[in-house]
């Protein structure tokens, strides 16, 4: 028998996913439970807080409860009914802040490793013995980095918003208040669920240039990336801000921090783009007096979120040119992961 | 295009093959072929250049010349190459946190010519759990763990680079025998580097001794039994012995054993007793002087 004539071509789909797969068991760690956990100590902390305003209003004789919420809100005008929907948003979005900080860090070390780590053990030498590329070997890197973190951190954001209410509602439900009619809205909730969703391919497109300028440096280094990916930047920055060529270009300096080193460092962290192609939304609601007048401005969070928010960002340039020079670093990664296997050699 | 035994009757085929590391040459322009159905030992001192070899191969690396595995260039067609191609780089490359079951999945899931019921029966014979992570495993269970996948791949060629190193003799001998008794056949090809010369010595077809990036022996075993002898000679005849210019001399109990190189073997039997020299003994004999 020929051996070779019963070679089957394997299914590139299939071992895409499997590529995946291997890389969410190496990283479960990271990827499934560090955004649970912390989602976690978010409920933990409001659990504390209810537990502490409880035995304080006891202590004081405070007496809560005969509020009679549905009351409340069948009194709510319209426009108050939409400012506490749109507060309830902020909230939840602000609650899930520590997961996606979290996702951030994950990210950026997973990338940071993620083409170094197996070459620092050698088991790069078992990977490299089966018959896949190291162009879907670095791509798989890049999806796991931009999609399937950012999914299961939503996931966890999801179980967050679902134990936090939860966990409202029981202490509304402990002092007789029906809290069913204004903090369960479905529709309000799948549709904050679904905007965070689609919000992934432009914090995706939004990373590029620092998903690739980690992978460079996690193929390229032959020892601490870290130092590679964090001191090349900072002291190009410095070096230019000492000779002053910059200003000879007539390109401010803080140009540079902002729009390279911020750019192939932070990129990671979701929603870096807000401020970028918009009205300024962001620095609106960040410089804000107070929560309250980010409130009043009528549906200020959707807004963030919207269409037209998303779309402005995806019509600039900036999205797109530094999205260009992030596949170009890609690809240099992968010039690298074809010829640099062992950190020694 | 794919009918690559139709046109190459070499497994490997190199010709200039050369590479350096900056000042240091790892290959010298060496040219080999390796058949099918052969099983190569590449054999040669630490930094002799066997394992830049083995890498050129397996595509690991970049060289100067040419070489062809299985018809295909180890540079340009990697991927497919490592469809027909197995190895096992030293000990212990095996992920630490892989766990068996994950490894054989994944394996399953991106070789085309793995079989996942050939493995599970491999893994039977051992101790290995499938919930059990590598870095659970002892040394010898790592090793029998990669085994397991790499036997149950239907490839061609077989790069085995120090399998064994660090291993108990159990496991060594173990190692080699389920790779006689289990997988190899006529169909398949290996190459092996070793400094266990000894324990594969059985088991080899072919050998190639390197030493500075240089082939120094590259013969079959019968033709190595016709070219080397060793004759176990007394006093009284040492000087005609030594008159026919022997690679190497040692003494043992008074008498003095010669290996020589391409004497008629007729001849050296009137000296003393002839024998078949071992590979370690030819090892050393052709690598003297390497450290010096």
């Amino acid at each position: 028998m020929n051996a070779l004539t019963t070679t089957t071509k394997p299914n590139p789909m299939q071992t895409f996913l499997w590529l995946l797969k291997r890389e969410y068991w190496e990283h479960r760690g990271g990827f499934f439970w560090a955004p649970l956990i912390a989602g976690g100590v978010v409920i933990a902390i409001a659990l504390l807080s209810l537990i502490v305003a409880e035995t304080t209003a006891a202590r004081h004789g405070i007496q809560l409860g005969g509020m009679n919420l549905d009351t409340i809100a069948h009194n709510m005008t319209a426009e108050q009914v939409a400012q506490f929907n749109s507060g309830l948003t902020v909230g939840l979005m602000g609650l899930s802040i520590p997961i996606m900080i979290t996702l951030a860090f994950v990210v950026f070390f997973y990338l940071l490793g993620a083409l170094y780590d197996d070459r620092r053990d050698r088991s790069v030498l078992f990977w490299k013995s089966l018959p896949i590329s190291d162009l879907d070997t670095v791509l798989s890197k890049v999806v796991a980095a931009v999609l399937l973190a950012p999914l299961l951190a939503i996931a966890a954001t999801i179980v967050l918003h679902l134990a936090f209410l939860v966990l409202i509602s029981g202490y509304a439900g402990l002092h007789q208040v029906n809290p069913l009619p204004l903090l369960w809205n479905p529709a309000q909730l799948v549709s904050l669920w679904l905007k965070l969703i689609l919000l992934i391919p432009v914090n995706a497109v939004w990373a590029l240039p620092t998903v690739g300028w980690l992978l460079l440096c996690s193929a390229f280094a032959r020892s601490k990336p870290f130092l590679w990916a964090v001191a090349v930047p900072v002291a190009l920055g410095a070096i230019m801000g000492f000779t002053h060529l910059l200003q000879q270009l007539s390109i401010p300096s803080a140009w540079y921090w902002k729009n390279i080193v911020g750019r192939i460092l932070f990129g990671v962290v979701p929603g870096g783009w807000f401020d970028i192609g918009g009205n300024g939304a962001f620095s609106t609601l960040t410089n804000g007096d107070n929560v309250n007048i980010a409130l009043d401005r009528f549906g200020l969070v959707n807004s963030l979120l919207s269409w037209n928010r998303i779309l402005g960002a995806l019509a600039s340039p900036d999205l797109w040119i530094g999205a260009a020079a992030g596949a170009g670093l890609i690809v240099a990664a992968i010039w690298f992961r074809r010829r640099r296997v062992e950190t020694s050699v | 295009m794919n009918d690559v035994s139709a046109t190459t009757t070499h497994i490997v085929r190199a010709r200039g093959l050369a590479k350096r590391y900056g000042a240091t040459v790892a290959l010298d322009h060496v040219d080999f072929d390796i058949a099918a159905g052969r099983i190569v030992g590449l054999i040669g001192p630490n930094g002799a250049g066997k394992t830049t070899a083995l890498k050129a191969i397996l595509g690991l690396t970049e060289f100067e010349g040419e070489l062809s595995v299985l018809g295909l260039d180890p540079r340009t067609q990697r991927t497919e190459l490592m469809q027909q191609v197995c190895f096992i780089a030293d000990v212990a490359v095996l992920p630490r946190w892989l766990r068996v079951s994950e490894a054989v999945d994944f394996v399953a899931g991106v070789h085309p010519r793995f079989s996942r019921e050939k493995c599970l029966a491999f893994l039977a014979r051992t101790k290995l759990q499938p919930t059990q992570r590598v870095r659970e495993l002892s040394k010898g269970m790592i090793v029998q763990l990669h085994l397991a996948l790499v036997m149950a791949i239907d490839a061609r060629l077989l790069v085995l680079d120090e399998p064994t190193l660090g291993l108990d003799i159990l496991y060594r001998k173990e190692f080699y025998q389920s790779l006689l008794n289990d997988y190899f056949d006529e169909e398949k090809t290996i190459l092996v580097t070793t400094h266990q010369v000894e324990e594969i010595e059985h088991i080899l077809t072919d050998l190639i001794f390197i030493k500075d990036g240089k082939l120094i022996v590259n013969a079959s075993m019968e033709e190595i039994g016709e070219r080397y002898a060793e004759v176990m000679v007394g006093p009284d005849k040492v000087e005609a012995a030594r008159a026919l210019k022997p690679l190497n001399e040692r003494g043992i109990f008074g008498k003095t054993v010669f290996l020589f190189d391409g004497v008629p073997q007729a001849q050296l039997a009137q000296l003393g007793e002839l024998h078949k020299p071992s590979v370690a003994d030819l090892f050393v004999a052709t690598m003297k002087g390497t450290y010096a």
